[in-house]
């Protein structure tokens, strides 16, 4: 196996940089139908994830916005699934371009280029363009929680385009692309198995900073703004943690013994974080909620998002309950600053997210330490210095989607108008901008 | 001591509501019911012109003493009424006599426990 590594893997990295990518991986590759197969499902889990988002949104806030918040995160499967077709894909896995800032190969362009070619992985390329599709459509439907309730339809929709565009592609591009700069970080890159840092921290930043920008929703934080369907929240929490086994395991590209352990990581995090969440309300307000449970799962989540693939299960344990902690304290802070980050975008995918991406430093697996040593001069790699790779990508991605998103906000909202009118967040979204009403005549806030 | 029941437009409950606040009518019942009247507005539904069937509202009930209907009712009209000129689907109110009023907490009856 090892022998197998050293000669193929300096042969694989030349071939990279020397030949462009249609003409190797190409149809002489044969498809692993069991890789195959799973990483199929997983783009499945991964897409069932923003129905399940949509439901844990939807149910939390009023019931006069269930329909708008929803559609959020439909909104963006629509928008994102096609600009990841037209552009999306070329701007994340094509070969650097602008001086690294984002990738292209114009033969990605619409997927043309890969209508036929199987990755060295045995899946096929569709396969993989489709899965990674799915983490571009998620990450700008987490940030729609930030600004929930207040936000303009036409505005929210360009705004995700762009965003996605500027924001997104670039950041996919430095962490996953086998040319970008935070992939090729330190000895053996920036740890970000599934996207701590691409998607969690990235829409967590620009939640925060919209949030900020676009204003509080009108009567906050004095008038009591209750869930409308606390049910739904929870079932979209369990079809989250679900999906996640799409989203985490299946970064793996392979049905593999990196799949297995990313898939137990993501379990042993997420129930780690309930627990952890259940205890902590439990005993610092007297009573475990429902909707407690589910933030604990998603910190959880967030958290083993960066680690999957590098954490054993005792360092997921670690990860669930730490996030668990960090994200409840980060949400008494918002309570006592008081900005109005509604559904907590920041205060579980940002600080959950900053969380993982840091903290795993301590908590990676003996074996890949050791393989990360042999590329170093001095053929050591500590934990320590891991952590600064780590740190280096954290702040890069915070400043970087803070900026940006900062810029698009702006433009945005000179053009088509973002924040929603006062009379038209009184009416409520669903009557405003999607003329329909979610709940028939169920509760009356 | 008068009950106020007012049938409003489901748009307008936060206005209506922020606008009896604002003229101190703070002890309000709302519910969600259907209902129609004139309203024969025809919309779009999936590609089709069609005549609504029973329309979702807002009903507001309110315990006045007498001296305070003119005020709510004042503040609920300026509050739901649709523009200068209002539009079918406004609403009613209805206006009807209070014969008791009970506080459950204190077991005042009367004007005090409105």
């Amino acid at each position: 196996m090892n022998r197998r590594i050293i000669i193929t893997f300096p042969v694989t990295v030349l071939l990279l940089t020397l030949v462009p990518r249609t003409l190797f991986a190409a149809e002489n590759n044969h498809i692993d139908s069991g890789a195959t197969a799973w990483m199929l499902t997983s783009t499945a889990l991964v897409l069932l994830m923003i129905p399940g988002l949509a439901m844990f949104y939807g149910g939390l806030v009023r019931s006069k916005n269930v329909l708008g918040t929803m559609m959020h995160s439909f909104a963006a499967m629509g928008i994102m699934s096609v600009l990841w077709v037209i552009c999306g894909y070329a701007m994340c896995f094509g070969k650097n371009a602008l001086g690294g800032w984002c990738g292209w190969d114009a033969n990605l362009l619409f997927l043309q280029g890969i209508d036929d070619s199987i990755m060295d992985a045995g899946v096929p390329d569709y396969v993989f363009a489709m899965f990674q599709g799915k983490f571009a459509i998620i990450t700008p439907a987490l940030i729609a929680g930030a600004i929930a309730e207040r936000v303009k339809f036409k505005g929210y929709c360009i705004f995700i385009a762009l965003w996605g565009l500027l924001v997104y592609n670039p950041l996919c591009h430095w962490v996953w692309a086998s040319d970008g700069f935070l992939f090729n970080l330190g000895a053996s890159g920036a740890i970000d198995f599934a996207g701590g840092t691409v998607v969690h921290i990235s829409s967590g930043l620009t939640g925060l900073i919209a949030a900020i920008y676009l204003g509080s929703r009108r009567g906050y934080p004095k008038t009591a703004m209750r869930p409308s369907n606390l049910v739904m929240t929870i079932i979209g929490a369990g079809l989250l943690w679900v999906g996640w086994f799409g989203f985490n395991a299946g970064s793996s590209i392979s049905s593999s013994l990196a799949t297995a352990q990313a898939l137990t990581a993501t379990q042993t995090a997420a129930a780690a974080g309930a627990l952890t969440w259940m205890l902590l309300e439990g005993l610092h307000q007297g009573k475990a909620t429902a909707l407690g449970f589910g933030s604990g799962v998603l910190a959880g989540l967030v958290a083993v998002t960066p680690a999957a693939g590098v954490v054993q299960p005792w360092g997921a344990l670690v990860l669930g309950a730490i996030a668990s902690v960090m994200c409840y304290q980060a949400i008494l802070l918002k309570n006592r600053l008081g900005y109005d980050d509604s559904l907590d975008a920041f205060g579980v995918h940002g600080i959950g997210g900053i969380t993982g991406a840091l903290l795993l430093s301590f908590l990676i697996r003996k074996s890949w330490m050791a393989e990360a040593a042999t590329h170093t001069t001095n053929g050591t790699w500590t934990a320590l210095q891991q952590f600064g790779i780590q740190a280096a990508a954290v702040g890069i991605t915070i400043v970087y989607a803070a900026v940006v998103s900062l810029v698009i906000l702006f433009v945005v909202d000179k053009l088509v108008g973002l924040r929603a009118e006062t009379t038209e967040e009184m009416a409520g979204l669903d009557s405003t901008f999607h003329g329909e009403r979610g709940y028939g005549m169920l509760t009356v806030s | 001591m008068k009950l106020i029941t007012a049938i409003i437009q489901e748009d307008q409950i936060d206005q209506v509501r922020e606008a009896l606040i604002e003229a101190e009518i703070t002890r309000i019942t709302v519910s969600r019911v259907s209902g129609h009247g004139q309203q024969t507005t025809e919309s779009i539904y999936r590609g089709r012109r069609v005549a609504p069937n029973l329309i979702p509202k807002m009903r507001l009930d309110i315990a006045v003493n007498d001296d305070f209907v003119k005020i709510t009712c004042d503040a609920i009209i300026k509050a739901a009424k649709s523009g200068k000129v209002g539009q079918v689907g406004d609403g009613k109110i209805f206006i009807t006599p209070l014969e008791e009023c009970i506080r459950i907490r204190t077991e005042e009856r009367g004007g005090v426990a409105i």
